[in-house]
This record gives C-alpha cells, sequence and structure tokens, in this order.
C-alpha cells in the first residue's frame, strides 16, 4: 500500500468518519479509512457490528441505529485499515501508520480528522486507584463484551453519559449503590437562560428527563449537588466520600465510574500546527475550522467531537458536509449549496440543545482543577497538582515549559491524560485565562509506535545502515 | 562593585550559566529572555558531557572542553547544595561507536592527534567483542568504539532550571518574554541601553550577549561580529526502559529516568524546528542496528531543535574594544561548556579576570576575512 | 475489599471461550474482547505498577489514551491491552514499572 494516493484519507470510524466515507464514496471519490481499533465504530458506536440483539435492547435505540451506519459503510467500499495506528499526518497529505508490525503511508489529497472525543479526567484525590474507571470505559466494556458490574457500583459526576449508563445497567439489572450528581441547582437555572435552545432540542431534553425519573423510581439512591468529591482506599477504590447537602456522605465502592463529560481527542488536530481556541463553554481546545470543517488553509478537515462536543447524530452530518466540501474543491460537486442545505438544517437541529447541556453539566472548578497539592495531574509521570503549581512559582508559563522543571506530559500518553488539567493548573496558578497558557506542543509519533516497527520500512541487512556519524556534529 | 550591573541578553544554557557565574562573583546580575516564544536551543541538546575527538582542528577548542568537563562536578554539587535541582551529572565515561574499518581508523587518528597535541585527553579504541563488555546487545553493524574516561552526559534541561534556581538565589533578576532588538551605547558615561521590542528598557555598565541565534543582529550594535546560523538537529526519545545501558554513546544514550535518547539529524533547514518522517524512520533504523533490542521501544516523542552554529562551529567569546564592556558568548555545547561558561566566562566577563590565555582562537573576527570558508563538520 | 471480578459476562449459550494465561495462571475468558476486558472479566483488579512510584493501577479509559492498562503479552511489554484482542494460549503479566528490554545480550542477533 505504499505511495498509495486517495482522495480522501479519513482517520476514526466513528460516526464522522463513516458518514464521510458514505458520502465521499457517493461522489465517486477514492476513499482510505484508518482506525487503530480492530472493528469499525469508534466509541460511540463501539461493536456496533457484532452487537447481539439483547445487548442492543440493553443500550438503547441510539446505539442500535447505528447499524445503519455501519452497514452503509461497509457497502461504500471505501478502502479500510483496521487496526492502523496513525503517527503522523504532514502538510501534504501524507498519512504515516503502522500495521502489522510495519511502518507504511497513505497520501490524501484531502485528509479528514475524525478521531472522536475522549473522557474528560476527573482529577481528585484518588483517582488513579484500581477500580476507579471512567463511565466511558464501563460503556465501552458493556457494548464490547457485554460485561456489567459484578457488585455494586458508584456512579458519580455529571453528564448525560453517567446517566445513560445508570440507565443502561439498571435494564441489564445491574445493582447502582449509588449515583453522586454534582450537578446544583445554580446548574439548572444556568442552563434555563438557554431555554430556547432546549426546547428547539426537545426530543434530547425528554430523553434525560425519562432517564432520572426511571433512575429514581428504581430506587436508586441519587445524591445532587455534591462537592468535595474525594476517593478513599489504599490499594484499590474502597469508598468515595463527599458533601451534600453539607454533610459529609461516604458510600463504600469497590467500583467507582467517574464522569463530567467528553472532550474532543485533539492530538491530531494539534499536530497539524493549526490554531485551537479555548472553548469557555466546553471548557476544552476546540480546532479553528469553517462551517465545513476546513483547518486554516490546509487540506486538513476534522469532523465530529474532535472538532467540538456535538454528539453522534451531529458528527455524523458534519462527516457529509465536510466530504461535499472536498467534493466541491475536487470539482465532482457543483451544486454544494444545494446538497448541503438539508444537511445544515439537521446539524442545527441536532445541535440546538448543547449550550443548554455545556450549561447545565459544567464539570466544576473543583473536579477540574485540584486544589489539594497532592492529587495526581500527570498519571503517567506522577506529577501532583501542587508540583505544577511550584513550576509556575518558579517561572513556568506554560505546559511546554514544565517539561523543563519535571516530567509532566512527558509519558506515554502524550498530554492526553493531563493536558487539561495541566493548562486550567497553570492558568489559575498565573491568574490568567486559558488561551494565554496554551497547551503541549504536540510532536510525532501521535501514538507510541515502537523503533522497529518505524524502521521496518525497508528491510536491509545491518552493514547496508549508513552510519549515524555522517554527521557529526557535537 | 556592587555598584555595578550586567545585563546578560538571552537566559538559555550559555547565557544562564555566565549570568550565574557573574551573579556569584558578586555582580549585580540581570538576565533577559525570551522564554516561551524562544527556539530555545537546550531543548535540541542532547546532554553529552563531552570531551572526545572535540577540537580536532582547533586544539584551544579541545583544552577547553577538557577543562570544563572538569569543573562540572564542581557546578553539579553547588547547584545541587543551593537549589535542591540535580543536573543529573554522571562522568563514568562515553562511548564513540563506528560502523566500519574506514571509521575506525579515522577515528583513531584523530584522538591520538588531539591526545598528541594537547595532552590528557586519554581514550581507548575497542573491538566489537570489546565494546560488548561494557555494553551488552550491541549488534552487529557496530564494528568498535573509541573510549574516553572523561566523559559523561547530564540533563540538559534540569540543567537549566538549576542555573535559573541559582541565579534567584544570588539575587539576580530574571525578566522573561523580553524580545531585546536594539543596544545603545552611552560611551560618555559607559553605560548600556538596552531595548525591547516593546519599548522596555535597561542600563547596565556591562553586557553579555548570549542570545544563541539573535547574537547575529546585535552583536555588531556593540562593534562584535557574531554569524551565528542555525542547524536543525531531529531527537527521538522513548517511554521509560528499565536500565540497561550503562555509558551514553555519541548518538544514543538512556537518561536518568530510563528513556533512551536518539539522535541526531544536522540539516541546513533555515528556522524550521519541525520533523521529517524520513529522518524519525532513519534514526529509528540507526537505533535498532546499534541495539536491536530497542526494537520494541516505543517512541513516545520526537523533535527538531535548532543549533547556534558559527561558521566553523567553534565558540565565539569576545570582549568588545570599541564598547568596553560589552561581550559575546555563543556556543552549541551549552552542557559541556556549562560549568566554564559559569566559572571562567562569568568572571571574565565582569571584568575580574583576564582574558583565559590562547582565546584569539574564539575571537568572532575571525569570520570577518571575506576569503577565508569554513566548515562545521568535525 | 473485594477478590470476586469487578465485571462479569453474563451466561449466554453462544459464549466462545478462549484460554488465556495471566501470570502464569490459565484463565478461560470470553473470546473476541480486549485483553483489559478480559482480565477485568477475569478478576485481575490491578494490571501494573506506576513506573515512578510503582502504584498499583489499572485500567480507567478502555479507549487507548490513558496508557494504564499496559501489560506484557507474548513477551512484549507495556501494550495497551485495551486495543489488543485476545487470543487463545496468551501469555499475560503485569507490566511492574517500566518496560524492560530483556534479553537484550540475545538481541545482538538481527
Amino acid at each position: 500500500m505504499s505511495d498509495a494516493v486517495a482522495d480522501l484519507v479519513i482517520i476514526g470510524s466513528g460516526p464522522a468518519g463513516m458518514a464521510a466515507a458514505c458520502e465521499a464514496r457517493g461522489l465517486d471519490l477514492s476513499v482510505v479509512l484508518l482506525d487503530e481499533q480492530a472493528t469499525i465504530g469508534g466509541q460511540i458506536y463501539r461493536s456496533i457490528e457484532s452487537a447481539p440483539a439483547e445487548r442492543l435492547h440493553v443500550l438503547g435505540q441510539d446505539y442500535a441505529s447505528g447499524r445503519n451506519l455501519a452497514s452503509d459503510f461497509r457497502n461504500s467500499k471505501a478502502r479500510y485499515l483496521a487496526g492502523a495506528v496513525v503517527w503522523n499526518v504532514s502538510p501534504d497529505g501524507t498519512v504515516d501508520y503502522v500495521l502489522n508490525g510495519r511502518s507504511d503511508k497513505v497520501i490524501g489529497t484531502h485528509v479528514l480528522l475524525a478521531s472522536g472525543a475522549m473522557e474528560r479526567p476527573f482529577p481528585i484525590s484518588g483517582w488513579t486507584l484500581p477500580g476507579v474507571m471512567g463511565a466511558g470505559a464501563a460503556q465501552i466494556l458493556l457494548k464490547g463484551s457485554g460485561a456489567l458490574p459484578t457488585g455494586p457500583v458508584v456512579l458519580a459526576g455529571c453528564g448525560p453519559l453517567l446517566y445513560l449508563l445508570a440507565w443502561q445497567y439498571l435494564r441489564a439489572g445491574a445493582t447502582i449503590q449509588a449515583l453522586v450528581d454534582t450537578t446544583t441547582v445554580s446548574d439548572y437555572l444556568r442552563a434555563v437562560r438557554h431555554g430556547a435552545g432546549a426546547l428547539k432540542g426537545w426530543r434530547d431534553l425528554a430523553k434525560g428527563v425519562k432517564l432520572l425519573a426511571a433512575l429514581r423510581r428504581h430506587g436508586v439512591p441519587v445524591f445532587s449537588g455534591c462537592s468535595e468529591l474525594s476517593i478513599e482506599g489504599d490499594k484499590r477504590v474502597e469508598g468515595l466520600s463527599f458533601k451534600h447537602r453539607g454533610r459529609p456522605v461516604r458510600v463504600p465502592a469497590s467500583l467507582l465510574l467517574l464522569h463530567q463529560g467528553v472532550v474532543p481527542n485533539t492530538q491530531l488536530s494539534w499536530s497539524t500546527g493549526s490554531a485551537h481556541r479555548w472553548d469557555p463553554d466546553q471548557l476544552c481546545w476546540q480546532p479553528v475550522t469553517d462551517a465545513w470543517g476546513r483547518l486554516g488553509e490546509t487540506l486538513f478537515y476534522v469532523a465530529g467531537d474532535s472538532r467540538a462536543i456535538v454528539g453522534a447524530q451531529a458528527s455524523a452530518v458534519q462527516g457529509r458536509l465536510a466530504a461535499l466540501a472536498i467534493g466541491e474543491r475536487l470539482g465532482v460537486v457543483t451544486d454544494i449549496a444545494r446538497r448541503a442545505a438539508p444537511l445544515q438544517r439537521q446539524l442545527r437541529r441536532h445541535t440546538h440543545i448543547r449550550p443548554f447541556l455545556d450549561a447545565l453539566y459544567r464539570p466544576k472548578n473543583e473536579n477540574r482543577i485540584p486544589q489539594a497539592g497532592s492529587v495526581l495531574v500527570c498519571r503517567c509521570e506522577e506529577v501532583t497538582a501542587g508540583q505544577i503549581r511550584r513550576y509556575v512559582e518558579l517561572g513556568c508559563l506554560g505546559p511546554n515549559q514544565t517539561k523543563a522543571f519535571g516530567r509532566c506530559g512527558m509519558g506515554p500518553c502524550q498530554g492526553r491524560f493531563c493536558g487539561l488539567t495541566v493548562t486550567e493548573v497553570i492558568a489559575q496558578a498565573r491568574g490568567v485565562e486559558p488561551c494565554d497558557v496554551g497547551y503541549y506542543r504536540i510532536r510525532p509519533p501521535i501514538k507510541p509506535v515502537t523503533l522497529g516497527e518505524l524502521g521496518a520500512v525497508d528491510q536491509r541487512i545491518p552493514t547496508e545502515i549508513e552510519s549515524p556519524n555522517r554527521e557529526e556534529t557535537e | 562593585m556592587s555598584n555595578h550591573s550586567m545585563t546578560v541578553v538571552g537566559g538559555g544554557l550559555v547565557g544562564a550559566a555566565i549570568a550565574y557565574g557573574a551573579a556569584r562573583a558578586g555582580m549585580r546580575v540581570r538576565v533577559l529572555d525570551q522564554g516561551d516564544a524562544a527556539f530555545r536551543a537546550s531543548r535540541g541538546n542532547f546532554g553529552l558531557v563531552w570531551v572526545q575527538s572535540k577540537g580536532g582542528k582547533l586544539p584551544r577548542y579541545a583544552r577547553w572542553s577538557r577543562d570544563a568537563v572538569k569543573l562540572w562536578p564542581a557546578l553539579q554539587k553547588e547547584l545541587l547544595e543551593l537549589t535542591g535541582v540535580d543536573a543529573g551529572l554522571r562522568q563514568s565515561g562515553g562511548f564513540w561507536l563506528g560502523f566500519s574499518d574506514a571509521e575506525m581508523r579515522a577515528r583513531f587518528d584523530l584522538l591520538e592527534g588531539v591526545n598528541r597535541t594537547v595532552g590528557d585527553i586519554p581514550f581507548q579504541i575497542m573491538d566489537a567483542c570489546e565494546l560488548r563488555q561494557y555494553l551488552p546487545g550491541i549488534g552487529r553493524a557496530v564494528v568498535g568504539g573509541s573510549f574516553c574516561p572523561l566523559d559523561g552526559d547530564a540533563n540538559p534541561l534540569m540543567l537549566l532550571h538549576g542555573l535559573h534556581a541559582g541565579l534567584r538565589h544570588k539575587g539576580a533578576e530574571v525578566t522573561t518574554g523580553v524580545d531585546v532588538k536594539q543596544i545603545r551605547y552611552d560611551a560618555a558615561n559607559g553605560l548600556f541601553d538596552v531595548v525591547a521590542s516593546d519599548g522596555q528598557r535597561w542600563k547596565s555598565e556591562r553586557l553579555v550577549l548570549a542570545a544563541g541565534l539573535g547574537n547575529a543582529q546585535l552583536a555588531p550594535q556593540v562593534g562584535l561580529h557574531a554569524p551565528v546560523t542555525s542547524t536543525r538537529g531531529q531527537v527521538l526519545i522513548t517511554e521509560r526502559l528499565k536500565p540497561f545501558l550503562n555509558y551514553p554513546m555519541n548518538k544514543l544514550r538512556q537518561t536518568c529516568e530510563g528513556t533512551v535518547q536518539i539522535g541526531s539529524s544536522s540539516e541546513d533547514v533555515g528556522l524550521d524546528d519541525g520533523t521529517t518522517t524520513e529522518i524519525i524512520e532513519r534514526l529509528a533504523r540507526r537505533a535498532v542496528a546499534t541495539f536491536p533490542a530497542l526494537s520494541r521501544a516505543r517512541l513516545v516523542r520526537a523533535w527538531g531543535a535548532l543549533r547556534p552554529l558559527t561558521p566553523d562551529g567553534f565558540p565565539i567569546y569576545q570582549a568588545s574594544v570599541s564598547c568596553p564592556g560589552a561581550y559575546v558568548a555563543t556556543s552549541h555545547s551549552g552542557v559541556t561548556l556549562a560549568a566554564a561558561h559559569c566559572f571562567v566566562i562569568g568572571p571574565w566577563t565582569c571584568g575580574l579576570t583576564e582574558t583565559p590565555p590562547e582565546f584569539d582562537v574564539f575571537l568572532g573576527d575571525r569570520f570577518s576575512d571575506p576569503h577565508a570558508s569554513f566548515s562545521h563538520d568535525h | 475489599m473485594t477478590t470476586e471480578p469487578l465485571f462479569s459476562i453474563p451466561r449466554s449459550s453462544e459464549l466462545e471461550t478462549v484460554t488465556i494465561r495471566f501470570e502464569g495462571k490459565a484463565m478461560t475468558v470470553p473470546a473476541g474482547v480486549s485483553v483489559a476486558a478480559a482480565l477485568l472479566v477475569g478478576g485481575v483488579h490491578d494490571f501494573r505498577s506506576s513506573v515512578v512510584g510503582q502504584a498499583p493501577r489499572a485500567p480507567y479509559c478502555m479507549m487507548g489514551v490513558c496508557f494504564e492498562c499496559l501489560v506484557e503479552i507474548d513477551g512484549v511489554p507495556a501494550r495497551q491491552s485495551c486495543i489488543v484482542t485476545v487470543q487463545d494460549g496468551m501469555q499475560v503479566r503485569r507490566q511492574l514499572g517500566a518496560a524492560s528490554l530483556d534479553d537484550v545480550s540475545s538481541g545482538e542477533e538481527s
């Protein structure tokens, strides 16, 4: 597949990627889609092709509807590379990836970044203990293998995914020890200001209300407006303590699922060097694109949750719009305004509720920016919030400079899991906005790949390796 | 002495070391640094504290490197005691690896020549078999190597951190986010007026230009010549690995944290500090040829950094004649030479000591001759 | 503190299984799932110890972003078990601290 060229190379097989592939193939463009997972669907439609009927029932209609998109994608005959780990994208459209133990490349006249969302980190005391996982992780376990918690599970945080998981667990017969909700009355009041938008997204809103009602009906203890969450345990999680209505509460837990929303996975878009903005409502970085998803003047487009959190339906529409824009640039679409109009209407419909949800489920400052110095921010290299604040005292201005003081962000996750927290901790310590602090400079490889995989472009016998000493500077 | 002040332009490895040396000698020092916007050459410094093969074409440089390396333990100890920062010095010797018989022969000639001319730079040539005792697991592509007991490594970023912490301890003032554009010399009062692009200005009796690539534009303003240009070096770094490399090598070393650093390229690409897949793949292949077990090690980061190089690759240290009290200092070996910059150049720029012996070879004027040609291939 | 698995898969007649070894002990796990899912369902609570403080760690995100699920699979250290699919006969071990390039001396053969 070396030096293969395609009209469109897509990275990510979630709704945005699959929909873009279908649309582009419909325009008779050549498409190559890469995903590091073994099967299509991304996270939201994880294992959609192999889910048995009972699981589809438990997971609900939103998940099940992904089957249509998946089969459309298969029928589109886009070339699909499963298990391809993209490690670099270049301005000329070259996408380097590792597949089956060796590095290869494909060149796109255009490249669509559709790497979706990841769970927002939840840096509170004890969050690195075994038995503490993201709610999204538990949902992946459910989708990927039908796995359910064996014993009572505690869910904590806020956001639609948390309630959805609780509802799915109820349907599946799992026992929920408690739902510890950090959403407060003032969150509701703030969100109601976006009421007009919420009403336009009435279907989504009705779903949300139904979920909470179902929980209460099943007798799941729901603590609302909780604060000062702290995880207890020595070698594993043993309990969660928090404040509820001013009183301290502790619930025992062997499995604790945390969630406070998802954020765009921006590793690829940052690596292109393109501009990103800090969104003060979604509290995350978003690549700056035009209405079609194009990054600046480059050949890169971004669609779906990796551009801004919009949800599965909107992600698919963005994928289609990007494909149309690319089709226009390639001269195969001459009536883009007409074709795009219904998609743009759909997009507006799917995203009307966003400001309402962002306000209602805004993750709390104390759960994003740990005040206790001992809380780990960089899990890989075990750097605490206190250490980062000391770096700032010593003159560190931003995340890149933390590397001159310690190893924050230098571990295998390459800053994915600590980046947002580091930016916000530094911003707070310096008394400036996150946009003034910036983010890690993202460099290749986009995901860690072995030296053997990188070097295995061509097998050569050792004596033909040119000497490293050709370039001798000391 | 305390009436006198010094402005050091550039807070990188060279500037911070000289400023620290001046501050500890009693000078009131102010350091002006670009901060986060800087190219920050230390990011590209491989971290070697290296003597072997230095100055093959310039014995004075070999001596300078040797002396610097011998002073390093004192700097490591002082910074650790004063600031608690560990610059990570390890000095158990280091290896250069050869990949052909021709390279090995050339290497012997080079090292033997330096040792004969300069003295006290011991070395040992080893064949692959002997190398294996020190570096088990070395690949068959390696035919031999040279060992110098004076060599070692340190952590460039921690060294920088330590120097800055040391500056604070000595009461020096460090201002970041400063882009110095202009320097005026007031001969009547013997004062230097340093002006930043945003209009901020500072006055001092002494001035050290240690701005790396910025020196080229600033030096002529005080009657000096420092044609520094950039070469890009791409470097790879792996995940943390359990220790297995006991000695640093010229192109490969395992840091204190266990990560393996692999370098590096030498490219003429202007001010582009990006990376290229071609070089990344080539560096990976070489690393695996050198230590086949590295084929299983995961690459976590690749980056490019700009080395500030003079046309012949040797430093520039010069005191201005037309503007007494002004100095320029530039070198791409900010780690190896750190202790010399601190303990020798620092006091020299304060006017406390004579110019070090035979320093004429480091004058920037050597590049003024339009008929001379230079190469930084050594 | 519980010793039973944190997750389990409801019994199903169509469930295919494979046998892997974790720390030398045989474990029957569902086929086609990730190694991380298999270990969690098989009762493993901590997957590795952290490189700096040797603290016990286990999967957090299950999607390849957090790098907490690292284990040694068939002799290859520090693999993301949430991305690798179980195969019959796999040998899995905890990743204790940093990855080791074992048998460095035998790596000479290339």
